[in-house]
């Protein structure tokens, strides 16, 4: 069991959710409440990581990321080291296709928030960041809820984007999903299928335990 | 004191200017889709309206470059569904609205709101535990919680069931009595308009038709369209030929009717008028004498129907076989009368009665 790369694995995702979770709850929020021309683009835009294969994200990330892109270069001037093959740029690419996974359940548990109740919390004199706190996020605590799980799970399981842009440095940017590819590249099968079960389990058990939870919030939720 | 409004707007089309009296209950009637919402909501500053000008006693909410938010609108709103945070319970809505308080005043003052709308005992209770009436009187209390100025209701009892409906009528005009606040009323039912508000205004096509005391607005529309929208079937056309003793005449088919509240300029021509059906008055045939009674006009009796303890009655005044006119009588009265169809009758228009209608609102 690699427990390094489990570690920097549960590290990654921590990281992600904390970097992706606000960005994408502003973004549903916004993506929610306005109609404007060219939505649909935005929100295809945003959906990208559902359909490209994970190596062609990879692909550009390496490209925008590395020693010879504007970002790579101001990067290695502000830290003395490469963004790419580095647990810092391991984050950027996984807060980059982890979007639609934070995003669309969000954004359809704002959706489902009536135009009533936010008028009436105007009207109720609330403010807009009260209304948020108050009304709209206990309001759309499943939909966050489901966010974080699929985040979670999605950064832990990721495989093609992570070994494009980090490659497979131990301590660094070896995941666990790298790892275990690794390890059955070496016919180290013992160790890759305990970590291919705990991986497994663990994803099993959050996404249960999630779906459960929203469950039962919606059912205490149900008709107003 | 009143809320002056002048609203202009394109989608949905609002072209509104009213002045509603303030401590009062005013109706926004109209038919779906005729702006009553949107004038509600603009009001609110819910809706922002392209060319808007609102104030409340002098103080501007819209208009001359400023626009109130809505928080800052000394406001209460009921939406047609209630709006009620379905995560919270009732007291804790009703709290919800008094952020403005100290934590120690605000339960105070929701239980307060509470009891003035008669949800006591239902204050731990969440919104899906509530029924119709009941969700009703709680947003009731969160729009009063914060002691508005003026208090918006859209549709308020169009959700809940008629015996519900019509207690809450009552303890609206009773809450109106303790608050005297400014209350604006949007319905489409001419019967919950005229039992509960005091100034009515009659809506259509973003535009107001009419405005003023209920009971005259109801009695007296000002144009044809006003007439269809207060339900008043008996619309008709005649010629205006001349006058004689101060009261114009005008000339229905073979008929001459005497016609009070024409403007002493007046051209004679055509001209459209109305009478409400409870406003023409029955011949009685014992009293031969009736020669004092105002614009008889003899009639066939074509239909009755009656409707609990009155009849509505269908009758086809003589030598006008294209009209029927609508009256409505006390059933005893058909009875005592003998009024059923083919039966010759005589009915009577007061000359004050008779309704004048603009051509254009």
């Amino acid at each position: 069991m690699d427990w390094q790369a489990i570690t920097l694995s549960v590290e990654l995702a921590l990281a992600t959710l904390a970097v992706l979770l606000p960005l994408a709850a502003m973004t549903a929020r916004w993506l929610a409440v306005t109609g404007f021309r060219g939505k649909a683009w935005v929100e295809g835009l945003l959906a990208l990581p559902l359909v490209l294969p994970p190596t062609v994200i990879g692909y550009y990330l390496l490209i925008a990321m590395g020693g010879q892109s504007p970002l790579g270069q101001w990067f290695e001037s502000l830290t003395g080291h490469t963004l790419t093959f580095s647990f810092s740029g391991l984050v950027v690419a996984s807060v980059l296709f982890n979007i639609p996974f934070a995003v669309q359940p969000m954004q359809r548990a704002f959706e489902a928030i009536t135009p009533e109740v936010r008028e009436a919390a105007q009207c109720c004199g609330l403010t807009l960041w009260r209304t948020l706190y108050r009304i709209e996020l206990p309001l759309a605590w499943p939909g966050i809820l489901s966010a974080c799980v699929m985040t979670f799970a999605h950064t832990l399981g990721e495989f093609g984007v992570v070994l494009m842009v980090g490659g497979s440095i131990p301590g660094e940017t070896r995941t666990i999903a790298i790892s275990i590819y690794d390890r059955t590249q070496s016919f180290d099968h013992a160790s890759a299928g305990a970590m291919a079960g705990l991986l497994l389990v663990v994803s099993l058990v959050t996404i249960a335990v999630s779906y459960g939870l929203v469950e039962r919030l919606m059912r205490r939720r149900r008709a107003v | 004191m009143s809320l002056t409004l002048d609203l202009r707007h394109d989608g949905p089309v609002l072209d509104f200017r009213a002045e509603l009296p303030a401590g009062r209950i005013t109706a926004l009637l109209g038919p779906s889709g005729s702006g009553k919402t949107s004038i509600l909501r603009a009001i609110a500053g819910l809706l922002h309206v392209r060319q808007s000008s609102i104030r409340l006693d002098g103080e501007t909410w819209d208009g001359d470059g400023i626009h109130v938010p809505t928080r800052s609108r000394s406001i209460g709103l009921v939406p047609q569904s209630y709006g009620l945070f379905p995560h919270m319970s009732a007291l804790r809505n009703v709290e919800t609205a008094l952020t403005h308080l100290p934590a120690a005043q605000r339960r105070v003052r929701a239980l307060q709101a509470i009891d003035l709308a008669h949800v006591a005992g239902l204050e731990e209770r969440r919104p899906h535990e509530l029924s119709g009436g009941q969700k009703q009187r709680v947003a009731l209390a969160r729009a009063i919680a914060r002691e508005p100025s003026v208090l918006l209701l859209d549709e308020p009892f169009s959700a809940v069931d008629r015996s519900t409906r019509k207690r809450l009528y009552v303890e609206l005009r009773r809450l109106h009595e303790q608050l005297r606040n400014t209350i604006v009323l949007v319905t489409h039912d001419l019967d919950e308009a005229a039992q509960l508000a005091s100034h009515l205004c009659l809506v259509r096509h973003g535009r107001l038709l009419q405005s003023g005391p209920t009971a005259e607005v109801l009695s007296r529309p000002r144009c044809e369209q006003a007439a269809r929208l207060l339900d008043i079937p008996n619309v008709f056309t005649g010629q205006v030929e001349g006058r004689t003793d101060g009261r114009w005449l005008l000339r229905w088919g073979p008929h001459l009717l005497r016609v009070a509240g024409l403007p002493d300029d007046q051209r004679p021509g055509p001209l459209r008028w109305a009478v409400l059906p409870s406003n023409v008055l029955l011949a009685r045939p014992d009293k031969p004498w009736a020669s004092h009674l105002e614009n008889p006009v003899p009639a066939l009796v074509q239909e009755v129907v009656e409707l609990g303890g009155e009849a509505v009655v269908q009758v086809m005044p003589e030598g006008m076989p294209e009209i029927s006119l609508q009256l409505r009588l006390p059933t005893r009265a058909i009875r005592r009368y003998r009024v059923e169809p083919g039966r010759a009758i005589t009915f009577c228009l007061r000359s004050a009665d008779i309704v004048p209608l603009n051509g254009e609102a």
